[in-house]
């Protein structure tokens, strides 16, 4: 039997992941649910009714963050749980091509509650218009995600046949994803500036998108020895 | 053979700590700004930098360990990251001592180097529970080499992460690392860091010559039917070597 194409394997298991959560609606309305909350729980844990600046940027990332966690405790939990780990090692297919499905999958995650998470932030939070800051957003967001999935991918593979799976998940991901919120709140905090448009410090987005590199090889190198049982 | 040596190296590190701890004291000057409390430097650092090699070290060894599938290699790296986070707390330690006696707080979030570090604590401070969480032996082993390289590698980049982030344009205290010292400082410095690396690697050495003993006299004790060795082993977040021949 021939090794089938990579890029066929991982469309075919993204198009399983995504429509398990269509059909199932398991993780996205709670992600949505916990953003929108979590902005609440900040405006009455700061006792401010807008934010701009580090404040603002700090408070959206850091949601963006822990939603992102509830979603990469689960990600791997069908295929842990229903045998789709066995399924997929029985096949031909190249191991790297979960690992790729799966990084779709968390960015597929992570873009769906932003689209929700984002606007409800600057109808709830934000104090300067969210229009003038969006285009620059966008590049921030796409980048976080990345590094937000390459690292949720690999250590979500890593803490899900453990005993206490649903702690180490957050413990193994979070120090792991302290480069990225660094990136990315110091990046986003001169969008959310009210006085003006600042221009966003380059040299962060460089570093984020090289610190994202590497921990994409790191995870393709390394996940092919968390599959081998 | 684990024990060969480890006499003669004990004795070097402990002449050496002794010989490094006295220039400290004795003849090391005396900081110009922070007067005694800068002689604290001779441990903090040096200690820092062999916590961290310890730990990129532990990474090389499971790199090893994914390679060749020798649970020894996966006991070398255990045993390097256990004695890095024993260090590392000495490097927090000290480093706020240091930081009030300097700059009068406990803790300060501008200097980057403390907080990569304290990053880097928070992170292998997940290695022991990870272990301990997966039951057979194999597979901890392996997972355990899959954390002990990401986080290997995250320790570097790590450090040039939060020295690149703009927050931190602060003067840099330990800038002069790199030969601005005055003469004897620089000499004491560079004592300072063989004694600690001496010291780690003794260290190390003593726990696998422990580790090998133990698993020794657990085969030995099997070959002679003893009955209690027959209860199941408890489950434990260290390797054990019983199952993989410990001959060597």
């Amino acid at each position: 039997m021939s090794t089938p194409r990579t890029s066929s394997v991982v469309r075919a298991l993204l198009e399983a992941q995504l429509r398990l959560e269509l059909r199932t609606f398991e993780s996205l309305p709670a992600m949505w649910l916990f953003s929108v909350t979590a902005f609440v729980l900040f405006h009455f844990g700061l006792n401010e009714d807008s934010l701009s600046g580090n404040l603002a940027s700090g408070v959206l990332w850091v949601t963006l963050l822990l939603a992102a966690i509830l979603v990469i405790n689960r990600l791997y939990l069908a295929d842990a749980e229903q045998g789709g780990f066995d399924g997929f090692l029985l096949s031909p297919a190249d191991r790297g091509s979960l690992l790729i499905a799966k990084v779709l999958t968390l960015l597929f995650y992570l873009a769906a509650v932003e689209l929700v998470a984002v606007p409800a932030f600057a109808l709830l939070l934000l104090e300067p218009s969210l229009g003038q800051a969006l285009p620059g957003l966008l590049g921030v967001l796409a980048l976080g995600d990345l590094g937000i999935a390459v690292i949720g991918a690999l250590v979500g593979a890593l803490a899900i046949r453990t005993q206490s799976r649903d702690l180490l998940g957050p413990m193994l991901s979070l120090p792991l994803l302290v480069p990225v919120l660094l990136c990315v709140a110091g990046a986003t905090a001169p969008l959310f500036d009210p006085a003006h448009a600042g221009a966003i410090p380059l040299r962060l987005l460089v570093t984020l998108a090289l610190y994202d590199a590497v921990f994409g090889l790191i995870a393709f190198a390394l996940f092919d020895f968390l599959l081998e049982d | 053979m684990y024990g060969k040596g480890l006499r003669s190296l004990s004795v070097i590190t402990v002449a050496s700590v002794a010989l490094t701890l006295a220039a400290v004291f004795f003849w090391a000057p005396n900081d110009a700004y922070l007067g005694f409390l800068q002689k604290i430097f001779y441990v903090h650092v040096p200690l820092a930098i062999v916590t961290l090699g310890g730990f990129v070290a532990a990474g090389l060894m499971a790199i090893a360990h994914l390679r060749t599938r020798d649970p020894r290699w996966d006991m070398r790296s255990y045993v390097a990251i256990h004695l890095s986070l024993i260090f590392g707390i000495g490097v927090l330690i000290t480093g706020s001592i240091w930081a009030r006696g300097a700059w009068g707080h406990w803790w300060v979030w501008n200097e980057p180097t403390l907080v990569s570090f304290l990053l880097v604590m928070l992170l292998y401070a997940t290695y022991q529970p990870l272990r301990f969480a997966i039951e057979d032996p194999e597979r901890q082993a392996r997972y355990a080499s899959v954390f002990a390289i990401t986080a290997g590698a995250f320790v570097p980049i790590n450090f040039l992460i939060v020295r690149l982030a703009p927050a931190y344009v602060h003067p840099r205290t330990l800038d002069n690392i790199s030969g601005n010292l005055p003469g004897r400082m620089q000499v004491v410095f560079y004592l300072a860091m063989i004694s600690t690396t001496l010291l780690w690697i003794t260290l190390w050495k003593f726990e696998m010559t422990a580790k090998h003993v133990a698993a020794q006299l657990r085969q030995l004790r099997r070959l002679l039917g003893d009955e209690d060795d027959d209860a199941p082993t408890r489950r434990s977040a260290a390797p054990s070597l019983t199952h993989a021949g410990s001959a060597g």
